[in-house]
């Protein structure tokens, strides 16, 4: 714990998520049909991430706080770069290729958003007034908007999720909230009639997956018959016929979870979401702990995103919730977004870790 | 404006700020164990409320029931010549998804076998139809050089398949197109009449003849493997077999050999032959010409041949042996002359033939065939030579009630029941007949041109085999069969076709029949007998009987000159024989569309037929001994 404490790492969190991680390694190496190129691969993420996450964590609150906007708008560029000159993969531009690596800017805004609405909010005392919430929800949007545009309807939501989560951290009146739901209403039919034609499939489908088995119906039917044909116990670690004869469709990344489920049944399930309970709660009880607003907020922020990715992809595999592309945090296999994550862990326990003094 | 100037003075207030933010922690940390709930909730509903539904969409999912098509049963001569058989052909296959790039593979596999534009086309025509996981066909029948082409290049072609399946073949083609019949590829007309599940991986199925009516004896069983499937349909792994039962083997009455030789005997004649065991009813023969490939409608046609076949003029899909109709001509004189004498007619007593027969207060004459006329003439010359003038007055004292009495029970007007299907059953007139399709009384001429089996008679040369093998038999008719057993290849069991069946026992006083006989000896024998010349230095006994079929009738003073009447108008010549007279063998009905006389045309090639089955035969069979020879 000296060593934690002097690396500014929390081990109970810490704990969990290595947990978590290890769990994704076996998961990740049945999803992919016993792949070990595959395994190593994600092997090598995971330790790209946790040097993420021990650097993110030694960078103290304040500093933070105040490149805040700093990283708000490099990230705002980097997502009209790549809608301009993005790479794109299977239709959609997510991409950005610097040669050696590419990456994802929308990544960049899962901690960008957080921290700038954060640190506007937190400029003021709390609860926030209208002009602020409107300038909060205006730095929510308007990069949600360049994410749907490339499209990538998941990473939106996630950050449409965690602006209106700090939002509502900063005690936001509920009045303001009435108001917001409101807008969001009269807005629906518009929102809806911008969506892509398989996006609007897969909400339709969410209600009836068996109206069409074999098209927009058939990953959810998939994987609920793989969920579901699991039972209590599960059919057994590299055994779940769901998984290993390729019925369920991206195995190894967004649906991910259901193969977990189909291996190791409601029990394996329950003992994993306790898990993520387990980081969630603990990253609540550090938001507890923090000293200042803006590391409050941000934290208590980032901890409920992390809580939202996870339930939102749980909700989506098991079908209470339309089919948005999302991974299972910590679990699914691939992406810049294992790397966000973790810095956003190493932002958490960096916040509370790092002796502030009062302003 | 104002409110962002003013918001400027505010003084922060951290502990404010931290009970506020606490308080909407706490309530957050509710909603998270709430949406926990909601999932663990939709989990547990999946996996122990829904489970057994769930478990049940999983073994669907994956478990395949690969049906195994059965080997079709072979159909033999009765000397076990093979007339219907499998071959393997290959088929090319190719799985879009599984190639590396589709475009390439077909352009290399076409460098290697070379398609045709028509197979590339349908190739395109097919990749738009079906999911890109699923096979699609390149090409059918490749040669063996072709597949094995394919075979050892098999690496470099990922998704491209081999497909091997069994393909009807009938080494005899048009000679036993006929009676064996074809397979076809299943229509669909043919899918709303079967139990699809029993054709199961089967593609053919029987359309006429005998692949037809012993369909279900020949397909076999259709057996099954339980096979674990991917997503993509791909066989993982098979977990059950279930071998499939091949069909019987067919064995048939007929003599290949002997069909050919009747074959060759035609010639270029339209025509039909029908060859019969008298006492047992086996088709020896059983020839219609022309004929056709039936190899055609396994292995596809060319662009028009079907259509060709189908408006030919000679009609060569027509099985004339079965279907044609014909006015039997003077082939049933031996009949009318036993129903004669059975009423009374002395076979001893001469009448005279001028040349031609008028009723009674009518000018019209009917005309013998010999415009000299017979002069004095017996029952038995009367058969002999074929007078018309003799019959048209016994057909006049008999009546056409008697006549077609005495015909039904040579089995005229009736489905003989050979097992083919939709034998049609000719035509006996009576009076009742006319009124009831005619609305007509009956004519006492039609009665006399009835004599001599014109007017509104008609029969199939298989009736007219069957008639002659019951003369043959002295009354007794026999069901004609071209099944002699079924045998099954697995078991070695054997199961004998229907025994020999008596179809119509006439109590025929044996005089009578003994006197038709007589008649018939002398027609081939005899010194004056229409068909003498066909007898003439034969080294065994027969008797027969010719005929003539016309197709005009020729008016009162008109003369039938063959060559001034069109070629599709020319009478059909007709002849029954049946041999040796005294052990028939073999009962024989041969017709010559448009051939002219029974005489000059039909007989001779009866004749070739009975001497290859008595002599050239059994020369052969003494050199290379066959079972079933002599049985």
């Amino acid at each position: 714990m000296i060593l934690g404490n002097r690396l500014h790492i929390d081990g109970a969190l810490f704990f969990g998520i290595v947990m978590l991680l290890g769990v994704g390694l076996f998961v990740v190496f049945s999803a992919s049909g016993k792949d070990w190129d595959l395994l190593q691969r994600h092997g090598i993420r995971i330790l790209v991430s946790l040097v993420a996450l021990l650097l993110a964590a030694q960078v103290p609150p304040d500093a933070l706080q105040r490149w805040s906007p700093y990283v708000f708008f490099v990230g705002m560029g980097a997502l009209v770069l790549v809608l301009v000159l993005g790479y794109a993969d299977r239709g959609a531009q997510r991409w950005l290729d610097f040669g050696v690596i590419r990456f994802q800017p929308s990544e960049i805004m899962k901690l960008a958003v957080p921290m700038a609405v954060v640190w506007i909010l937190t400029r003021r005392p709390l609860p926030p007034r209208l002009p602020d919430l409107i300038l909060a929800l205006a730095l929510t949007l308007l990069p949600a908007c360049l994410v749907i545009i490339q499209p990538d309807l998941g990473t939106a939501v996630l950050l449409i999720i965690s602006g209106l989560l700090a939002v509502f951290l900063a005690g936001v009146r509920w009045r303001h909230l009435l108001m917001l739901i409101a807008v969001v209403a009269a807005t629906a039919p518009y929102l809806w009639y911008r969506l892509h034609d398989y996006q609007q499939a897969r909400i339709v489908t969410m209600f009836n997956p068996w109206a069409d088995p074999m098209g927009s119906g058939y990953h959810i039917i998939q994987s609920q018959i793989a969920v579901g044909s699991a039972g209590i116990v599960g059919k057994g670690w590299l055994r779940g016929t769901q998984s290993q004869l390729e019925f369920i469709p991206e195995r190894s990344t967004d649906f991910i979870f259901a193969v977990f489920a189909e291996e190791f049944g409601l029990i394996g399930a329950a003992v994993l979401l306790v898990l993520y309970l387990f980081v969630v709660g603990r990253s609540l009880v550090l938001a507890y702990r923090t000293q200042d607003s803006y590391s409050r907020l941000l934290v208590g922020s980032l901890a409920l995103t992390f809580f939202f990715y996870v339930f939102v992809n749980v909700a989506m595999v098991t079908g209470v919730l339309p089919v948005v592309g999302i991974p299972l945090p910590l679990i699914s296999y691939g992406g810049t977004s294992m790397v966000t994550l973790m810095a956003a862990f190493g932002i958490i326990m960096g916040a509370c870790t790092h002796r502030r003094l009062m302003s | 404006m104002k409110s962002f100037l003013k918001m400027g003075v505010h003084i922060l207030d951290p502990k404010r700020d931290s009970s506020i933010t606490k308080q909407r922690l706490l309530l957050t940390t509710m909603l998270v164990l709430v949406l926990t709930m909601v999932v663990l909730g939709r989990l547990y509903f999946l996996q122990v409320v829904k489970h057994d539904r769930y478990r049940t969409l999983s073994v669907e999912n994956r478990i395949g029931l690969l049906p195994v098509p059965p080997v079709r049963g072979r159909i033999f001569d009765r000397n076990g010549e093979i007339l219907a058989e499998n071959y393997p052909v290959y088929e090319l296959e190719v799985i879009p998804d599984q190639t590396q790039d589709l475009k390439r593979t077909v352009r290399e596999l076409n460098d290697l076998i070379s398609l045709s534009d028509a197979e590339l086309n349908r190739f395109e025509r097919l990749l738009k139809t079906r999911p890109s996981f699923e096979p699609r066909l390149l090409k059918h029948s490749l040669s063996y050089r072709e597949a094995s082409l394919i075979a050892v290049n098999q690496y470099r072609f990922p998704g491209v398949a081999l497909r091997a399946s069994l393909r009807r073949f009938y080494p005899y083609a048009g000679l036993t197109a006929h009676a064996v019949g074809y397979v076809a590829r299943i229509s669909g007309e043919d899918l709303r009449q079967i139990d699809r599940s029993a054709y199961r991986g089967t593609r053919y199925i029987g359309q006429l003849g005998i692949e037809a009516q012993y369909e279900d004896q020949l397909l076999g069983v259709a057996g099954y493997e339980t096979v674990e499937l991917n997503a993509h349909s791909r066989i993982v792994r098979s977990l059950d077999q279930h071998a499939p039962m091949s069909g019987w083997n067919v064995h048939l009455t007929l003599d290949v050999a002997l069909q050919k030789v009747a074959r060759e005997a035609l010639g270029n004649h339209r025509g039909a032959v029908v060859a019969l065991r008298p006492e047992t009813g086996d088709v020896l023969a059983f020839v219609s010409t022309p004929d056709y490939d039936p190899n055609l409608f396994a292995s596809g046609f060319g662009l028009h041949s079907y259509d060709d076949l189908r408006t030919s003029p000679d009609k060569p899909l027509l099985n004339r042996a079965l279907y044609g109709r014909y006015a039997p001509g003077s082939t049933i004189k031996p009949i009318l002359a036993m129903a004669a004498m059975d009423h009374g007619l002395n076979p001893k007593k001469n009448f005279f033939c001028g040349g031609s027969f008028k009723l009674s207060g009518r000018d019209r004459p009917y005309r013998c065939w010999n415009r000299d006329g017979h002069g004095d003439l017996n029952l038995l010359q009367a058969i002999e030579e074929s007078c018309d003038s003799f019959f048209y007055q016994l057909a006049l004292e008999l009546g056409i009630e008697n006549m077609s009495s005495w015909l039904g029970n040579f089995g005229f007007g009736q489905t003989t029941g050979i097992d083919l299907n939709d034998e049609p059953s000719g035509l006996v007139p009576n009076r009742d007949w006319k009124r009831r399709t005619h609305g007509e009384a009956w004519f006492p001429g039609e009665t006399v041109i009835a004599g001599i089996g014109q007017g509104y008679l008609l029969a199939t040369p298989l009736q007219l085999a069957v008639a002659t093998a019951a003369i043959a038999n002295h009354g007794k008719r026999v069901q004609p069969r071209l099944l002699a057993q079924f045998e099954n290849l697995e078991t070695g069991e054997i199961v004998p076709g229907p025994e020999v069946r008596i179809t119509a026992n006439t109590a025929v006083d044996s005089f009578l029949l003994d006197t038709a006989i007589q008649g018939m000896i002398a027609v081939v024998h005899g010194p004056r007998g229409t068909a003498r010349a066909s007898g003439r230095g034969a080294a065994y006994r027969m008797a027969g009987k010719t005929g003539t079929s016309q197709l005009v009738s020729i008016g009162q003073d008109e003369e039938y000159d063959a060559d001034s009447v069109p070629e599709r108008l020319r009478d059909h010549a007709l002849y029954i024989t049946f041999a040796p007279v005294d052990r028939p063998r073999i009962a024989l009905a041969v017709v010559v569309e448009n051939a002219g006389s029974g005489s000059r045309v039909a007989a001779p090639i009866a004749r070739k037929i009975l001497d290859y089955y008595f002599i050239e035969r059994l020369r052969r069979a003494a050199v290379t001994p066959r079972i079933n020879d002599f049985g």
